[in-house]
């Protein structure tokens, strides 16, 4: 879509007006600085997502629109998961990122930060894995996605 | 040479064709006005609340097809202009609004008559623009302009900033726009066409179902000559209304929850039904359920989000009705292709037996005025010829049952918002577009007063509207409701301390008449339109509790109407 202010307000907008679900969402510059490019995560039956489709494509910032779920496609998501950690705890959570490749990228005496990229339902599952009461704070980037092979948004 | 914003703003406006300019000056469009003051070719039309403004834009762009331009200060200028341009969103008009704001220094500081307009207009315009370098502006007229009357029309904002209507540029008005994000479709598919054409000739008992969109896409002609050359029934919606000829054979009338009882049954009991820009709103389907059992459906539209949204369909087609209807027309004569007559015939049979049921008989003897008969006078007295304005309400639905619009573009109301209100400043617009046209509004005493005022405007500018109220002292379309589903309690419909509207009007320096007698009625239609060059307020007392038939009510389907 058109990198101009007001742009992701439409979106929003939209998605408000029109009743529909945002499970999240995403934006930032591309290659090309005039555009940004969102990726949302939505769901609602195939005519819900038929008329979120079209009425995406009809606002005037949006220049082109893709269904990723429609084909094979990488999503990733990142997030930054805060947990308490002492005792035994600190080996334990230092094994538990190392099997979902996550990185503990800040430490003190009581505490970890844990940053995973994955895929958003990998992230839930890491999550699962966590005690509740021994997570402090958890902070999500929502997914970004782009179609696998050579296909992209301007083909 | 350089210029400022506001002269940049009208140059350009000039350039776009703009005659007429409706507005209200306020403290951060003053420079606007100082430019205006300064040049004689653009006629700027001062309303009297900033609602009236973008309605009589609207109304002056639905009897042209052109857009209307509404120009309003900052804050409370734009807000009271939001519903006049949420009106024309509805309906799909093309509007440009432009809206003063605070200088850009200032914005999001709560200065002073400061509001978001464009985060108040954005779910309600087709796209709105906040300028904030005068070397854009230009540029951004000329965007305007080409996105609110291409595609599916509709209103467009700018906002103006009052620094940038100071400012300098120089000006070079752009000869084209492209956007990388906006190319609306025009051409329809050729293949879906062509299925559209067979399936439509293999049709038993096929009915076309026509929209604002054939108004708006200026396709009446193309779609009288397919209707005539297959003959096959046509029916109109609200916003259809002059597509199709009301006087011809092949006319049904309105469909919907108040159409007529052989639209909404040759609807029911259609085997193919061809739907031409309209977009299957719930006023015209009733129960969605219930709807069309037996159809395959056509729908012919130029925005895809209008297809299938609320109805599933069969042939979908994306594109300008007039283009579509013509390669329509094209595919007929170029494979001489006949419908079948046999089937169609019986189909006619049917019709006319529906027909027979008279569903719009009043009792013409009563000894009080019915808002009908005070209708079909106007009619008659207009030759089917004059631009009706309305409000919204039962007299809405009588004038669009009643006066048999022939031609597009004659028939002005608010049909998606539904905004009381609308009528008498929509007229004032129109009658600016068509200045030796008889314009008439026909209200209500509860709509008319809610742009009231502009009856000020209307002396201002001498125009001779004649406004025909419908007055029977209710809320009258509440007031239906609540004697239909509400047992008879009148919660809040019932007006008291009406004004005399006679004495009203005359304060205005307008003409007033008072009719409560029915015998009177014609006489005094004549007569009103014989004072040509007045404004004449008709005051017709009608009958109290007259009720809008037929009626479709809630969850029922189009087969399951109230009759009298």
């Amino acid at each position: 879509m058109e990198n101009e202010a007001g742009a992701l307000s439409r979106v929003a907008g939209l998605f408000s007006a029109r009743g529909y679900n945002i499970e999240s969402l995403t934006v930032a510059p591309t290659e090309d600085p005039s555009l940004s490019r969102m990726t949302v995560v939505t769901s609602g039956s195939e005519e819900i997502i038929e008329q979120i489709t079209k009425q995406l494509n009809k606002l005037i910032d949006v220049v082109k629109l893709v269904n990723l779920s429609e084909d094979k496609h990488i999503e990733r998501e990142m997030a930054l998961i805060k947990v308490k950690a002492v005792g035994e705890a600190r080996e334990e959570y230092k094994r538990l990122a190392d099997i979902f490749n996550g990185r503990i990228i800040d430490v003190t005496e009581a505490s970890y930060t844990i940053e995973l990229t994955d895929s958003g339902e990998k992230i839930v599952e890491f999550i699962a894995a966590i005690k509740a009461d021994q997570i402090i704070e958890i902070v999500r980037s929502g997914v970004s996605g782009i179609a696998r092979g050579e296909k992209s948004l301007h083909s | 040479m350089e210029l400022t914003g506001a002269e940049i703003l009208v140059r350009s406006l000039k350039e776009e064709g703009v005659t007429h300019l409706f507005g209200y000056p306020g403290g951060a469009v003053l420079p606007i006005y100082d430019a205006l003051y300064q040049q004689e070719d653009l006629k700027h039309i001062l309303v009297r609340h900033e609602q009236a403004a973008t309605h009589a834009a609207d109304g002056y762009a639905r009897s042209t097809g052109k857009a209307g331009v509404a120009l309003v200060t900052s804050g409370p200028g734009a807000t009271n202009a939001v519903t006049g341009i949420a009106t024309a969103f509805m309906d799909s008009i093309p509007m440009i609004v432009i809206t003063g704001q605070v200088p850009t220094n200032m914005i999001g500081n709560d200065a002073f008559q400061e509001v978001d307009s464009i985060g108040i207009t954005r779910p309600c315009v087709k796209h709105n623009f906040l300028v904030k370098d005068v070397a854009d502006l230009a540029k951004t007229i000329k965007k305007a302009f080409y996105i609110a009357t291409t595609g599916r029309p509709g209103p467009v904002v700018i906002d103006l900033p009052k620094d940038v209507t100071v400012n300098k540029a120089e000006f070079n008005y752009p000869k084209e726009v492209s956007l990388r994000s906006y190319n609306p479709v025009v051409e329809g598919h050729i293949g879906q066409i062509k299925r559209a054409v067979t399936m439509m000739l293999s049709a038993k008992r096929p009915i076309f179902y026509t929209g604002g969109g054939v108004v708006l896409g200026r396709g009446a002609a193309e779609l009288t000559a397919l209707a005539q050359q297959l003959n096959y029934p046509v029916t109109n919606t609200l916003m259809g209304l002059g597509a199709y000829p009301a006087t011809d054979k092949q006319f049904l009338g309105m469909l919907g929850m108040h159409g007529t009882y052989e639209a909404n049954m040759t609807m029911h009991h259609c085997d193919v039904l061809i739907a031409i820009g309209a977009r299957f709103d719930d006023r015209v389907t009733g129960n969605i359920e219930k709807f069309c059992p037996h159809a395959k459906i056509i729908h012919v539209d130029i925005d895809p989000s209008s297809i299938s949204k609320n109805v599933k369909v069969d042939v979908p087609i994306v594109g300008s009705v007039t283009n579509v209807l013509q390669e329509m027309l094209a595919i007929l004569k170029e494979g001489n292709k006949k419908p079948d007559e046999q089937a169609l015939s019986e189909w006619w049979q049917q019709i006319t037996e529906w027909r027979g049921v008279n569903c719009l008989k009043y009792d013409t003897e009563s000894d009080k005025v019915k808002p009908q008969q005070v209708v079909e006078a106007l009619y008659r007295e207009t030759n089917g010829d004059a631009y009706v304005t309305s409000d919204v309400g039962q007299h809405q639905m009588w004038a669009a049952q009643y006066y048999k619009f022939d031609k597009p573009y004659r028939w002005i109301n608010s049909g998606g918002l539904g905004t009381m209100g609308f009528g008498l400043p929509a007229a004032m617009g129109v009658q600016f577009a068509h200045p030796d046209a008889t314009v008439a509004c026909v209200t209500g005493e509860g709509s008319i007063q809610m742009c009231i005022q502009e009856l000020s405007t209307c002396l201002q500018y001498g125009l001779p509207i004649k406004i025909i109220a419908l007055n029977n002292r209710y809320l009258g379309m509440v007031r239906q409701w609540q004697e239909f589903f509400y047992d008879g309690r009148y919660a809040m419909s019932y007006m008291d301390a009406l004004p005399d509207f006679v004495k009203l009007a005359e304060s205005y320096g307008h003409v007033g008449m008072r009719i409560d007698n029915p015998a009177d009625v014609d006489g005094a239609m004549e007569e009103a339109m014989k004072l040509k060059d007045r404004l004449v307020f008709m005051d017709f007392v009608t009958d109290q509790e007259e009720n809008v038939y037929p009626m479709i009510p809630a969850g029922a389907g189009l087969n399951e109407m109230i009759l009298v």
